[in-house]
C-alpha cells in the first residue's frame, strides 16, 4: 500500500528494471505484431548505425506502465503519460525504468501527482524522457 | 508564415477522420499473453491472468494493460475516408505522410522522425469482450526552424472509444518531418 504522506516533490518511484534482447522483443513482436528488420535482424540494425539489432519503443514505453502498474497495484490510476523516443535499447542493455514526484496537489477526494520519467541505460544515457500524472484513489470502470 | 510547409488544403484536414479501426472482441488469451511479454521474465500481475482472484478484487474482472494494443495483427474494420488518395512518390510515405489518404498533396519533405507520444487515459479500462475504436485525424501543424532546416511538426490524435462510447485513452503521436 502506498502510503499518500511519502507522496512529495523528490519522492522516487520503485524502478522496473529489464535486460534486453531477443527474448523479450520477440515476446512482444509477437503480441503486437511489430515484425520489423532491425528488431529481429543484427545486420539491419548495423545497415540502420547500431552495434546490431535494437528494441522497440513501444516495449520501452510499456515498461514506463508496468512500473506505475506494480507501483499503484488498484489504489491509483496512470492518466497520462508522454515522452521522446531519443534512442534504442542495445541488446544485452539494462533498462531501468524510473520516476520522481514533482508536484502533488490534493483535492477533497483525489490526490493528484506529476512525475518526471526516464527509461535509461546502464551507461546512464536516456532512451525516453517524459512526464507522468497519476490520480490515487483509482476512479474506473 | 513565410516560407511554411503548411499549405491551405493540409490546414483544412485538422480534425478531419484519417482513418477508423475497429478492434475484434479483446480475447483473454490475448490480455494474458500481452502481460506475460511485457513482464518477461517475470510474473505479471494477476489482474491481467487471474479470473478467480480478479473477479473478487478492486478490479471487478480481468483487465488488459493500459498500453495493450487490440489492433495488433488484424482489425475488424478498416475505414477510411471516402476521398480519393493522392498518389504520392514513396519518399514521402517512408516520411510518415499521411495528408494523400485525404485527397491532399503532403508537404515537400522526405525525412521523417518519431517526435515522441503523449497518452491520456480515460476512466474505462479495456476488458475481454470490448471492442474497440480508434478515430485518427490531425489535430496540428507547427513548423520551427531547426538545424536540419524547416521542421513540420505534425500531431495527429488516436481517440479510442469502447463499445458503449466510453473514452478509453487518447493518443497523440508527433511526427517531425524535415
Amino acid at each position: 500500500m502506498i502510503d499518500p504522506s511519502v507522496l512529495v516533490a523528490g519522492y522516487e518511484v520503485p524502478p522496473f528494471r529489464r535486460t534486453t534482447g531477443f527474448h523479450n522483443w520477440n515476446r512482444y513482436a509477437a503480441v503486437n505484431s511489430e515484425f520489423v528488420d532491425i528488431h529481429m535482424d543484427d545486420s539491419a540494425g548495423q545497415a540502420a548505425g547500431f552495434p546490431g539489432a535494437v528494441g522497440m519503443g513501444n516495449l520501452t514505453l510499456a515498461w514506463l506502465h508496468a512500473m506505475f502498474r506494480e507501483w499503484l497495484g488498484a489504489q491509483g490510476r496512470l492518466v497520462s503519460l508522454s515522452g521522446q523516443f531519443r534512442s534504442p535499447a542495445l541488446k544485452g542493455d539494462t533498462i531501468t525504468c524510473s520516476a520522481v514526484v514533482t508536484s502533488v496537489s490534493a483535492t477533497d477526494d483525489r490526490t493528484r501527482v506529476e512525475l518526471d520519467v526516464a527509461a535509461k541505460n546502464e551507461r546512464g544515457e536516456t532512451l525516453l524522457p517524459g512526464k507522468a500524472t497519476v490520480v490515487l484513489p483509482r476512479a474506473v470502470r | 508564415m513565410a516560407g511554411s510547409a503548411v499549405t491551405d488544403e493540409m490546414r483544412s484536414l485538422i480534425g478531419e477522420p484519417l482513418e477508423t479501426l475497429v478492434s475484434y472482441p479483446i480475447d483473454r488469451s490475448d490480455i494474458r499473453r500481452w502481460a506475460l511479454a511485457v513482464h518477461y521474465p517475470e510474473e505479471p500481475p494477476r489482474q491481467f491472468w487471474d479470473e478467480e482472484w480478479s473477479a473478487s478484487s478492486e478490479w471487478g474482472g480481468l483487465v488488459a494493460p493500459d498500453e495493450f494494443n487490440p489492433f495488433a495483427w488484424s482489425v475488424q474494420e478498416r475505414r477510411r475516408p471516402d476521398v480519393a488518395p493522392v498518389e504520392v512518390d514513396r519518399v514521402y510515405l517512408m516520411a510518415g505522410a499521411t495528408e494523400q489518404l485525404l485527397g491532399v498533396a503532403p508537404p515537400d519533405l522526405i525525412h521523417g522522425l518519431n517526435g515522441g507520444i503523449e497518452v491520456i487515459y480515460g476512466d474505462a479500462l479495456m476488458r475481454p469482450g470490448d471492442v474497440i475504436t480508434s478515430t485518427a485525424s490531425i489535430s496540428e501543424y507547427s513548423e520551427r526552424q531547426g538545424r536540419l532546416g524547416l521542421m513540420l511538426f505534425t500531431t495527429t490524435d488516436q481517440r479510442w472509444t469502447n463499445q458503449v462510447g466510453e473514452h478509453v485513452k487518447t493518443q497523440r503521436l508527433t511526427l517531425i518531418r524535415y
